[in-house]
């Protein structure tokens, strides 16, 4: 008669649910972490000298208008300055709603609908932003009207 | 010259007269609320409450212990040495997590009801009682045993004093999953690998006999790895035995990196 084996209650049992299915190995999570503390470093910096350059130096908060940024985008070192602003903080906080979608979805078909969206909204934001620091015209020319500002030069 | 012995009974065997020697121990009454599941029963959990009169030097194991002594039997949780050291009564008292036989009633507040549940984060077989095994599969993947190249030695390993302080803190663990289960990363899908199988790599990564601490690296490099880790603290507050826990999880970032670059 065969003797009934009795398993050991759980050799390898584990619920389904806390398998690790596919082991991503890779540095892509290392490089995100890096990143994270790096752009954060920078981001303070330059967020500060633009918030102070807008909002403090010159006549303060009243002086932003449209011609104050045609005439800081006139300059190739405010552009330069604007677009790494634009795409460090993008990217930061992209990551960082990546990660809060990751800790805090708990269906992976909703982390990928949610991702899908924030990625979306990070490409499509930031080649506009792209988009608009290289091709600002102060002195446009619509159907023919100049819209003339007073800084612009009259034809 | 030798001193005259007096044949003297050993103190434990004195009777002391009332009054003299310890003091009267406290006692005090407290409301036990713990939380049940029992799924023969009902899919459901639910709180039972007990009013319970207890002593200044009890536990909240020893309450624990009455209840399921003395009120109802059914009252299931674990506990194995019940002084701290085997890590088999981790619950959430309170809210946090502790390990029943080192948390003292007279330490909580006992004006309101103390709470007692199961750890978070795993599934619940019964009352106070998880599955630890999905713990223990993070535990056995990141390969906590010595791992060595080149021949066997014929003697012991040596090791410097300043070696064996590198890693000495991770040495403490008892694998009560008090870390691991306090960790809200840890709670969405219970992927991340915890608090407690880094600090068990850690352990083996900074031995200066173990030749695998490359390999432990890389797999903690994983997505699920240390990297989603992110400095809440809860598990350095909520180890028993006072392991740095953050630190240890730094750390190894640390080393990760400076292996990458």
């Amino acid at each position: 008669m065969a003797v009934p084996t009795v398993e050991s209650p759980r050799s390898g049992r584990v619920s389904p649910g806390y398998s690790r299915t596919r082991s991503s190995r890779g540095n892509f999570e290392m490089g995100a972490w890096l990143f994270m503390r790096l752009s954060g470093v920078v981001l303070v910096v330059m967020i500060f000298v633009h918030l102070w350059t807008s909002l403090v130096a010159g006549d303060g908060i009243s002086q932003v208008d449209f011609g104050f940024v045609a005439g800081k985008w006139a300059s190739p070192i405010w552009q330069a300055w604007d677009l790494v602003l634009l795409w460090l903080a993008m990217l930061h906080g992209t990551n960082g709603v990546r990660t809060i979608i990751n800790d805090y979805a708990e269906k992976n078909s909703t982390r990928m609908w949610l991702k899908g969206v924030l990625y979306t909204a990070t490409v499509v934001i930031i080649l506009l932003g792209t988009l608009v620091i290289f091709t600002f015209d102060p002195c446009p020319v619509i159907d023919g009207v100049a819209h003339v500002a007073s800084y612009c030069p009259t034809a | 010259m030798s001193t005259p012995t007096i044949e003297k009974e050993p103190a434990s065997k004195v009777e002391l007269p009332a009054g003299v020697g310890g003091g009267e121990i406290p006692s005090f009454d407290i409301t036990l609320k713990v939380r049940r599941y029992n799924p023969e029963v009902s899919d459901e959990a639910h709180w039972d409450e007990w009013q319970l009169t207890m002593y200044g030097t009890d536990r909240v194991l020893d309450a624990l212990h009455k209840v399921k002594w003395e009120h109802d039997g059914s009252v299931s949780f674990r506990r194995s040495c019940a002084h701290g050291v085997c890590g088999s009564d981790a619950m959430r008292i309170n809210g946090r997590n502790r390990l029943a036989c080192k948390t003292l009633l007279k330490d909580l507040d006992t004006s309101k009801p103390i709470l007692v549940e199961p750890i978070k984060g795993l599934p619940v077989e019964k009352d106070l009682i998880v599955d630890m095994e999905p713990f223990f599969q993070s535990y056995r993947e990141i390969m906590p045993f010595l791992i060595t190249k080149g021949h066997e030695p014929t003697r012991e390993r040596l090791q410097s004093a300043e070696d064996r302080e590198r890693y000495d803190d991770t040495t403490k663990c008892i694998l009560c999953a008090a870390c691991t289960s306090s960790c809200p990363v840890f709670w969405t899908d219970g992927q991340y690998f915890g608090p407690a199988a880094i600090v068990n790599a850690h352990r083996f990564i900074f031995d200066s006999r173990d030749d695998a601490g490359d390999m432990r690296l890389e797999i903690l490099n994983d997505k699920e790895g240390v990297w989603r880790c992110r400095t809440t603290f809860n598990c350095s507050e909520a180890c028993p035995r006072g392991i740095q826990v953050t630190k240890a999880i730094s750390e190894v970032k640390q080393a990760i990196l400076t292996r990458k670059i």
